[in-house]
C-alpha cells in the first residue's frame, strides 16, 4: 500500500530543497522524490498550493499520563499533536509514577501503540523521583525506548547530580535536558519579576534563577563533554549565555516556546491563569532577544512545553493557579502566522526549528524527507484561516491563552509512517 | 455624576474626576457620624457581605459601621467559620454567596487579584477591602480624605512613603491616588523592600530616609511585619528602627506644618518612636474616623447614588 503526494511544495533543509515535487510513499518509507511520478496502483493526493514537510517533532509535552489522566492521556495527547501538525513527541517524565523506572517508559510506549496517533518518545528522569539526589537507571530507561533524561518541570537543582548525569550520559550518547530556575532565587514566583509584577502585587519570579542556572549547566557541559537542552530558554540574558558557548565550542542546545515568542508578561495583566507558566512570559526586550536568537541560529528548536491543567486547576486565584499552558494545536498555526508571514524566519528555517533540529538533538528518525526516511510529513496550508477554539480541541484540556485568535496557516495534514493520521483536507 | 464601573477593585482603573467625587461624597456623609442618631435610610433593604479570607479588624470593623450607618443588612463571612476551609474554591464560593442575591460583597484576601474574579463570577458590587500586595483602595481614599482635610489641597503636595513597599498594598493604591491627583511622592526603605520598577509608577525611590522626608507635607509610615525579618528582609528589628524608624529628629526635616500617617496597626519603637505617634504631627486616628465615612461614600455611590444625592439623603435622618 503506498501513497503518492502530488504537486505539493516540498521543503526539506536537510536536503536543501524547496521545490515543487511529488512524494511516493512505500512501505511507510518515502520511496521517491521527483518533479513528476506516476505510479500504478496507489492512492494519490493532490496538495497544489500546500507544503509538505518533514514531519515535525515537539521535543517538550507532558502527555500526563500515567497518574493525572483528566488532564490528559497518551491518546488524547497525541491526537492533539496530530490534529496540530506533529508526527512526533517526546514526553516529559514528571508523571506519578515519575518515569524513573523502564516499568514506566514501557507502560507509555505501550499506551502509544494501543490508542497513540504519533510516535511517542518518554524523556526519562534524570534522578529517582524527580528528587535530585540519585540518578535513576539510565541504561535501564534508554533499552526501554527513552530517548533523553530530564527532570523537567524542576531543574536538576544539585550541580553535583547535574555533571554526574552529563557524564553518565555519554554511555548513550543522550542529551540532558534542564529545566533551568533555582528554586532559592525564584522564590516561589508566579510572573516575571519587574514592573508589572510590581504592578499587580504578585511575587516576582527573577531573571537571574534562569540565567544562573544556564551558565552552571553550560560549564558543566564545558567540562564534562556531555551534551545538555536547555529547555523553553525565556530571557535575554540565557540566550546570550548560550550563544556565547556555542562559539566557544560547547555542546549546548536549547529550545524556546511558541508562548514566549508570541506573547509578554503583559498578557497576565488580568490574572488570567492561562497566562501563569514556568518560566513566566518576560519583558519585550526578552521576546525580542528570542526572535533574534531564532533568526542568527542560536536557538534550534521550537518545542511547545504542552502541559495541560484542568480548568477546575487554573480556576483559582492566580498564585494558587498550577503553571502551564497547553501548545499542540496552536504552536504550528503561531508560527506561521507570527513568525514566517511577517518574514521573521523562512518557511525553511521553520522546519529546521520543528523537525530537522529536534530529531538531530534526539536522535530519532525523521526530520528528512530523503528517500528512505520515514514518511513522516506534516502538510501545511498557508493561507487559510485558522481560529483558535478551545471547545474544538483535542486535548482534554483548555488553558491557553490564544482562544479566539485568528492566525493563517497551519497544519491541514499529518502523516505517520506513511499513513494520514490527521487530515482537514478538502 | 457616577462611578463608571460596578466595582471598586483598585484605585488604577478610577479617574481623577471619580476620586474626587468619592472624596466630596465622604464629606458630606461625615456628618452622619457626628449626630446622636448616627444612621440614615439610604441603604435600607441592601445586603453586604463583608468576605473577610485574610485576618481584618480594623478595615472589616469600618465597613461594617459605614454599612450599619448607612442602614444595609450587613453579613460577615470569614474563613475559619467558612467552607474555604472544606476545600471550597473561591470561584465556588463567590457562586453560593451570589445565589444569596446580596448588593454588594466586600472581600478582603490573601491573593492578588481575588476581587477581579469575584467580579467576573457576580453580578453584585464588588468592593476590594485588600488583595494580598496589590491594592486597598478605600485606605488610600480615607488616606486622601484625610489630606485634603488636613491640606486643603493633594495637587502640589510632596509625600514620603516609608518603609516595606515590596509586600504594601497600601503603597500601590496611595502611589496611584496621589500620581492620579497631582501629588509628587517620594519612598523609601531597605533597598531588598523596594519592587522592581516602582519608579515607573511616577516615584522617586530614597535610600535614606532622611533625603525622602526632606520638605514633605506628608509622612506615611507603613507597618513592618515580623515575618519580613525572618525572611531575611533586612538584619533585625532593631537595624530597621536605627535606619527607617520614624523619630522626631527626622520629623524635623519634613516641612514644620506635616502631617504623619499610618494605615495601622501601629509597632511601637519598630517603624515609628511612640513620641511621633502620639504627637501633635500624628493623624493616624482622624485617619481611621474618616474611614467609616469613605466607605460610606463608596457603598453610597456605586448603589446607585449620584454625586451630589448625598447632600439630599443626608437631610433625611432614619424615618
Amino acid at each position: 500500500m503506498g501513497l503518492l503526494l502530488r504537486n505539493g511544495r516540498v521543503v526539506d533543509p536537510s536536503q536543501g530543497l524547496d521545490e515543487s515535487l511529488d512524494v511516493l510513499i512505500e512501505d511507510g518509507k518515502i520511496a521517491r522524490l521527483e518533479r513528476r511520478l506516476t505510479a500504478q496502483g496507489v492512492a494519490s493526493i493532490d496538495l497544489r498550493g500546500k507544503v509538505l514537510a518533514p514531519g515535525f517533532i515537539d521535543m517538550h509535552a507532558h502527555l500526563r499520563e500515567p497518574g493525572e489522566e483528566w488532564k490528559e492521556t497518551v491518546a488524547s495527547g497525541t491526537a492533539a499533536a496530530a490534529a496540530g501538525g506533529f508526527c512526533s513527541v517526546a514526553c516529559m517524565p514528571n508523571t506519578n509514577p515519575v518515569n524513573d523506572e523502564r516499568a514506566v517508559t514501557e507502560f507509555i510506549l505501550g499506551q502509544a501503540r494501543k490508542s497513540g496517533r504519533v510516535r511517542v518518545y518518554p524523556i526519562a528522569a534524570v534522578s529517582k523521583g524527580l528528587s535530585g539526589e540519585e540518578l535513576a537507571e539510565m541504561g535501564d530507561l534508554v533499552d526501554g525506548g527513552a530517548i533523553a533524561v530530564s527532570d523537567d518541570g524542576k531543574p536538576v537543582a544539585s550541580g553535583r547530580l547535574l555533571r554526574l548525569a552529563l557524564e553518565y550520559a555519554r554511555i548513550f550518547g543522550i542529551p540532558v535536558i534542564d529545566h533551568c530556575e533555582d528554586p532559592d532565587l525564584s522564590d516561589g514566583g508566579v510572573v516575571n519579576e519587574g514592573y508589572i509584577s510590581t504592578l499587580l502585587g504578585l511575587k516576582g519570579w527573577n531573571r537571574t534563577a534562569e540565567d544562573t542556572i544556564v551558565a552552571r549547566d553550560i560549564a558543566m557541559a564545558a567540562e564534562t563533554a556531555g551534551r545538555i537542552h536547555i529547555a523553553h530558554v525565556s530571557t535575554e540574558g540565557s540566550l546570550e549565555l548560550i550563544r556565547r558557548a556555542r562559539a566557544g565550542g560547547v555542546r549546548v542546545s536549547c529550545e524556546v516556546t511558541p508562548h514566549h515568542l508570541t506573547l509578554t508578561e503583559e498578557a497576565c495583566l488580568t490574572y488570567d491563569t492561562t497566562t501563569k507558566m514556568n518560566p513566566p512570559l518576560r519583558t519585550g526586550a526578552d521576546r525580542e532577544a528570542l526572535l533574534e536568537g531564532l533568526k542568527d541560529g542560536t536557538v534550534d528548536v521550537i518545542a511547545t512545553d504542552h502541559a495541560p491543567h484542568h480548568s477546575d486547576e487554573k480556576n483559582v486565584e492566580f498564585s494558587r493557579a498550577p503553571f502551564g499552558v497547553i501548545g499542540l494545536e496552536t504552536a504550528v498555526s503561531l508560527a506561521l502566522d507570527r513568525l514566517v508571514r511577517p518574514g521573521m524566519i523562512s518557511i525553511g528555517r521553520m522546519v529546521e526549528l520543528m523537525s530537522v533540529n529536534p530529531a538531530r538533538i534526539l536522535g530519532v528518525p525523521g526530520g528528512t524527507l530523503k528517500p528512505g526516511a520515514p514518511a513522516d510529513i506534516t502538510v501545511l496550508d498557508l493561507e487559510r484561516e485558522f481560529s483558535v477554539e478551545p471547545a474544538r480541541f483535542h486535548s482534554l484540556s483548555r488553558n491557553t491563552p490564544f482562544g479566539g485568535w485568528s492566525l493563517r496557516g497551519g497544519p491541514v495534514a499529518t502523516i505517520v509512517a506513511g499513513e494520514i493520521v490527521h487530515s482537514s483536507l478538502d | 455624576m457616577n462611578l463608571r464601573s460596578p466595582h471598586l477593585l483598585g484605585i488604577e482603573p478610577l479617574a481623577s474626576e471619580e476620586i474626587t467625587l468619592i472624596l466630596d461624597t465622604a464629606e458630606s456623609l461625615a456628618q452622619i457620624s457626628q449626630r446622636e442618631i448616627k444612621k440614615v435610610p439610604t441603604l435600607r433593604g441592601r445586603t453586604v457581605v463583608n468576605f473577610f479570607v485574610e485576618p481584618s479588624t480594623r478595615t472589616r470593623s469600618s465597613f461594617e459601621i459605614a454599612e450599619k450607618r448607612l442602614s444595609a443588612d450587613s453579613l460577615n463571612f470569614s474563613p475559619g467559620a467558612s467552607s474555604l476551609v472544606k476545600g471550597e474554591t473561591l470561584a465556588d464560593t463567590a457562586r453560593n454567596l451570589e445565589a444569596m442575591a446580596p448588593d454588594f460583597i466586600v472581600i478582603r484576601h490573601s491573593e492578588p487579584g481575588a476581587p477581579h474574579m469575584l467580579a467576573r463570577i457576580c453580578r453584585c458590587s464588588v468592593i476590594n477591602a485588600g488583595d494580598g500586595a496589590h491594592e486597598h483602595p478605600t485606605q488610600a481614599l480615607l488616606d486622601a480624605y484625610t489630606i485634603r482635610q488636613k491640606k486643603g489641597r493633594i495637587a502640589g503636595l510632596r509625600v514620603a512613603i516609608v518603609g516595606d513597599i515590596l509586600h504594601s498594598r497600601v503603597v500601590r493604591s496611595n502611589i496611584f491616588l496621589l500620581r492620579k491627583m497631582g501629588a509628587e511622592v517620594v519612598l523609601s526603605g531597605p533597598p531588598t523592600l523596594i519592587p522592581q520598577g516602582i519608579e515607573r509608577l511616577g516615584v522617586k525611590v530614597e535610600g535614606r530616609i532622611e533625603a525622602a522626608l526632606e520638605g514633605v507635607d506628608v509622612i506615611m509610615m507603613l507597618r513592618v511585619q515580623l515575618e519580613r525579618q525572618t525572611r531575611g528582609y533586612f538584619p533585625s528589628l532593631r537595624e530597621y528602627f536605627r535606619l527607617y524608624g520614624l523619630t522626631a529628629p527626622r520629623v524635623r526635616l519634613a516641612r514644620p506644618d506635616a502631617i504623619i500617617m499610618h494605615p495601622g496597626p501601629i509597632n511601637r519603637g519598630v517603624e515609628i518612636d511612640s513620641e511621633v505617634a502620639d504627637g501633635p504631627w500624628s493623624v493616624i486616628l482622624e485617619q481611621v474616623t474618616n474611614g467609616v465615612a469613605v466607605r460610606m461614600a463608596v457603598l453610597y455611590l456605586l448603589s446607585g447614588g449620584a454625586g451630589g444625592g448625598a447632600e439630599e439623603e443626608i437631610r433625611n435622618p432614619e424615618a
